[in-house]
């Protein structure tokens, strides 16, 4: 099939540029909310995704408020509660879980294996509705009144005490969480079977690896939790006993059958935006991956290992001691393959002609801030240390640096280096920077007084504290403005530079890969002119000329 | 290779794949990796009955010997046979015998009703009984002789000996016990029924595609992946029979 593509030459993109796009494919809002083409579907991923984002910020905005002072004044403890349940339940199920996945693993998967669209679009289309509808129902939820459990729902309080609506908000994190399974399932077989000729396994760029990770803990955690909260919202509804010890079940089940999904989330929050780092930190540095197959393995070790590690949220929970033992010895092993990534990447840098675009310094940032999330990981997973900071600020400010500091910066990371893929366009490059600097400033002094608090044993989850910790809670809910600004500032260039930003280029990064050099910004509806031929490993810097001009001409086949 | 110069034009296939197979492939691969994720969803309650048949052996056993075992095993047929009739749909799809292949699937269909039937009697028993977890429960009502004797047999050995509060306490913790089985039982078999129940849509919907003629030799993935999913259920069935069903007759044989 493929004989007569190997004769045809570059096709020069001037021509191309003025023709059709998938943006320019249709203006109505019916070609937009009906349409099964991936790169749409990932604006509107991008556009809930960011609205969600916006609304629990909207909440830790106002936690961080009453805790500038030590008496719970703004609020009354009851709903500080709901504050930052609301903020936990937003944040991790509405916009960490699928923002590299919805948005970046929607628009880049196909274009990156060379094919047309995913392997399941119309079912690609209904997973971003029943995101939607599982959205509908926790703002439902948001506006009549919360809920006031924390995001992890422990039983007994959540089915028996909680006088907020816990049913409702249940029910879409059990809707949304099909959204997920289903995105899972579409992109493993898309990449199982939708490979452009070539591209074996071992060429595919590593966020490819990293979202086939994702994938499998999609596919087999996310039933898991649905279950669970199934049988949570039965006892809650129908009064049944399953985790309720007064009807004779075990809330400690409970937290078994939560954290065997939610610690695997952790997962599919971080991994995809490994992907992206990959990704980012070859182009930017001019050099192939150091240690590709390591990384790609790494990804699977985090599969593994992710499901076998649940039990160190448990610590102090009512699991044998010798349980807790063995938990935490398999948590130290997870550190393996994180260690892997970030040695690879910093060896990837290591002689590289490094340039300092905002992508980059995204890069710096998640590499900065996702080395001290994890090893403060690894003092958790220590069981002497864990049961002294165990529910203080110390945990949260642990896994803010794991899902800010790492997971939200490789999202800006990729968002900034895949824009100009997206929509064509490029941002503006000094004011992007400035707002790199306010959100990785923000975010330290956010979060790293929060490492001292709760070593010093300020717990989490209340409204007031003792007076000789109010400084550092000021310096944290300053920070949080700062890194609030950031993003504010982030929003509103992004969307100046749709109307007003340069026109990029079909590779304005000159970067490898096919969805930069072999189509055009932004794509056409079915991605390429013509079906590529990959005769060539992934991040292959060393063979490109960087004196010409990436921007001309689309290769064609081989 | 792949592709024969008409299949690349079959009006089933989608525009984004190369041609008929490579579709075949990516749907026989996500119908698989779909049934991984339906093991996982059906997994967190075996993973919850294992739990509470260990805390609690002897209400289970109790509980249990209070289903029907006739009607279970009569189900148990229904759905084996209907397996077979599902095998035999598919193969006459392949075959591409349209007639043979829509007397199949209603048959099918009509066997999968037909559990569904005996469920609902099963079902309107137990809220008969007062065996619906819920602040009707009642085990003591329950009207089969045999079973109360087997439930004061089971506590009463202590009681002798302990006072009439500690009596009252142990047929309360009985009373929740057993009451765990039950709301396992009905949110195992209701979770398995309602996937009969898609399972029937789907059933209804290839009989309407074969009636208008759309499957062939080479385009039959449909009712293939139907088979799949049709053939999952019937397992978990094979499952939950033995594990709500008889582990009583077993515990007391």
């Amino acid at each position: 099939m493929s004989a007569h593509v190997i004769e045809s030459k570059p096709l020069v993109v001037e021509h191309k540029e003025e023709q059709e796009n998938y943006l320019t494919a249709g203006y109505t809002l019916k070609s937009w909310f009906l349409t099964l083409d991936h790169k749409r579907i990932a604006i509107l991923y991008l556009l809930s995704v960011t609205t969600m984002f916006f609304v629990g910020g909207i909440f830790a905005s106002l936690m961080r408020l009453e805790l500038m002072t030590p008496q719970s004044d703004l609020f009354e403890p009851d709903n500080f509660n709901k504050l930052f349940t609301m903020h936990g339940i937003v944040m991790v199920f509405f916009f960490i879980i699928p923002a590299v996945p919805g948005v970046l693993g929607n628009f880049l998967l196909p274009l990156m294996i060379g094919a047309k669209d995913v392997a399941f679009p119309r079912l690609n289309l209904l997973s971003w509705y029943v995101y939607i509808v599982g959205a509908a129902f926790t703002m439902f939820t948001i506006v009549s009144g919360g809920v006031d459990t924390g995001w992890t729902f422990y039983t007994p309080y959540s089915t028996s005490s909680s006088q907020t609506h816990v049913v409702p908000v249940v029910l879409g994190l059990f809707i949304t969480g099909f959204s997920s399974i289903l995105t899972g399932l579409n992109f493993m077989v898309t990449i199982h079977r939708m490979r452009a000729p070539g591209l074996s396994w071992f060429r595919l760029p590593l966020m490819v690896w990293s979202i086939y990770a994702t994938s499998i803990i999609q596919i087999l955690g996310t039933p898991v939790i649905a279950v669970t909260l199934m049988m949570a919202a039965l006892e809650k509804v129908l009064r049944i006993g399953i985790f309720d010890p007064n009807l004779g079940g075990d809330p400690v089940l409970f937290q078994h059958l939560f954290w065997f999904y939610s610690h695997p989330a952790v997962y599919i929050m971080i991994v995809p935006g490994m992907g992206v780092i990959n990704e980012v930190v070859t182009c930017f540095s001019r050099r192939s991956i150091f240690g590709y197959r390591a990384i790609a393995f790494a990804n699977v070790g985090f599969v593994v290992f992710s499901f076998v590690v649940w039990g160190h949220h448990m610590i102090v929970a009512g699991q044998s001691v010798y349980s807790a033992l063995i938990f935490s010895i398999l948590s130290y092993l997870v550190g393996i393959f994180s260690a892997i990534k970030v040695f690879n990447w910093t060896a990837t840098m290591y002689k590289g002609s490094i340039s300092f675009d905002t992508p980059m310094l995204y890069v710096f940032g998640f590499q900065g801030l996702f080395l001290i999330g994890g090893l403060t990981g690894l003092f958790l997973a220590a069981l002497g240390f864990d049961v002294h900071v165990h529910d203080t600020y110390f945990v949260v400010a642990h896994f803010h640096y794991v899902m800010v500091g790492g997971l939200v910066m490789a999202f800006l990371a990729g968002i900034h280096f895949w824009w100009p893929k997206m929509f064509g366009k490029k941002y503006p490059e000094s004011i992007a920077k400035f707002a790199m600097i306010l959100v990785f400033a923000g975010f330290n002094l956010t979060f790293f007084p929060q490492f001292i608090l709760g070593y010093l044993g300020m717990p989490r989850r209340y409204a007031s504290y003792p007076d000789e910790f109010q400084v550092l809670n000021v310096m944290s809910t300053a920070g949080g403005s700062v890194l609030g600004l950031g993003f504010l500032l982030i929003a509103a260039y992004m969307v100046w530079s749709l109307v007003f930003g340069k026109k990029a280029g079909m590779n304005p990064w000159k970067a490898t890969g096919l969805e930069w050099e072999h189509t055009t910004s932004p794509p056409p509806t079915e991605n390429f002119y013509e079906t590529p031929i990959v005769n060539e490993d992934p991040y292959n810097y060393a063979n490109r000329d960087f004196t010409k001009d990436f921007n001309k001409e689309v290769k064609l086949g081989a | 290779m792949h592709s024969s110069e008409h299949s690349a034009h079959h009006p089933a296939l989608a525009h984004h794949f190369q041609d008929l197979d490579q579709q075949k492939d990516a749907t026989w691969l996500a119908m698989w990796v779909f049934l991984g994720t339906e093991i996982m969803f059906f997994g967190g309650l075996f993973l919850a009955y294992v739990i509470y048949r260990s805390s609690y052996p002897d209400a289970f056993a109790i509980a249990s010997n209070a289903l029907n075992v006739n009607m279970g095993l009569g189900n148990t047929f229904v759905l084996i046979i209907s397996s077979f009739t599902m095998a035999m749909s598919v193969y006459s799809a392949q075959m591409a015998q349209t007639g043979r292949l829509v007397v199949f699937l209603i048959l099918t269909l009509v066997l999968g009703c037909t559990f569904l039937s005996v469920k609902y009697f099963e079902y309107k028993d137990k809220f008969d009984s007062h065996l619906v977890p819920g602040r009707h429960f009642d085990f003591a009502h329950h009207h089969d002789p045999k079973t109360g004797a087997i439930l004061e047999g089971a506590h009463g050995g202590s009681a002798n000996t302990e006072s009439t509060s500690h009596e009252a306490g142990h047929s309360e913790k009985a009373r929740r016990e057993i009451q765990i089985f039950f709301s396992l039982y009905f949110a195992m078999t209701g979770l398995h029924a309602f996937h009969m129940i898609i399972g029937a849509g789907l059933l209804i919907w290839l009989i309407v595609s074969s009636m208008k003629g759309r499957f062939s030799k080479e385009y039959n993935s449909p009712v293939e992946l139907v088979g799949l999913y049709w053939h999952f259920v019937d397992i978990v069935w094979i499952f939950l029979f033995p594990l709500l069903y008889l582990i009583g007759r077993h515990h007391h044989g």
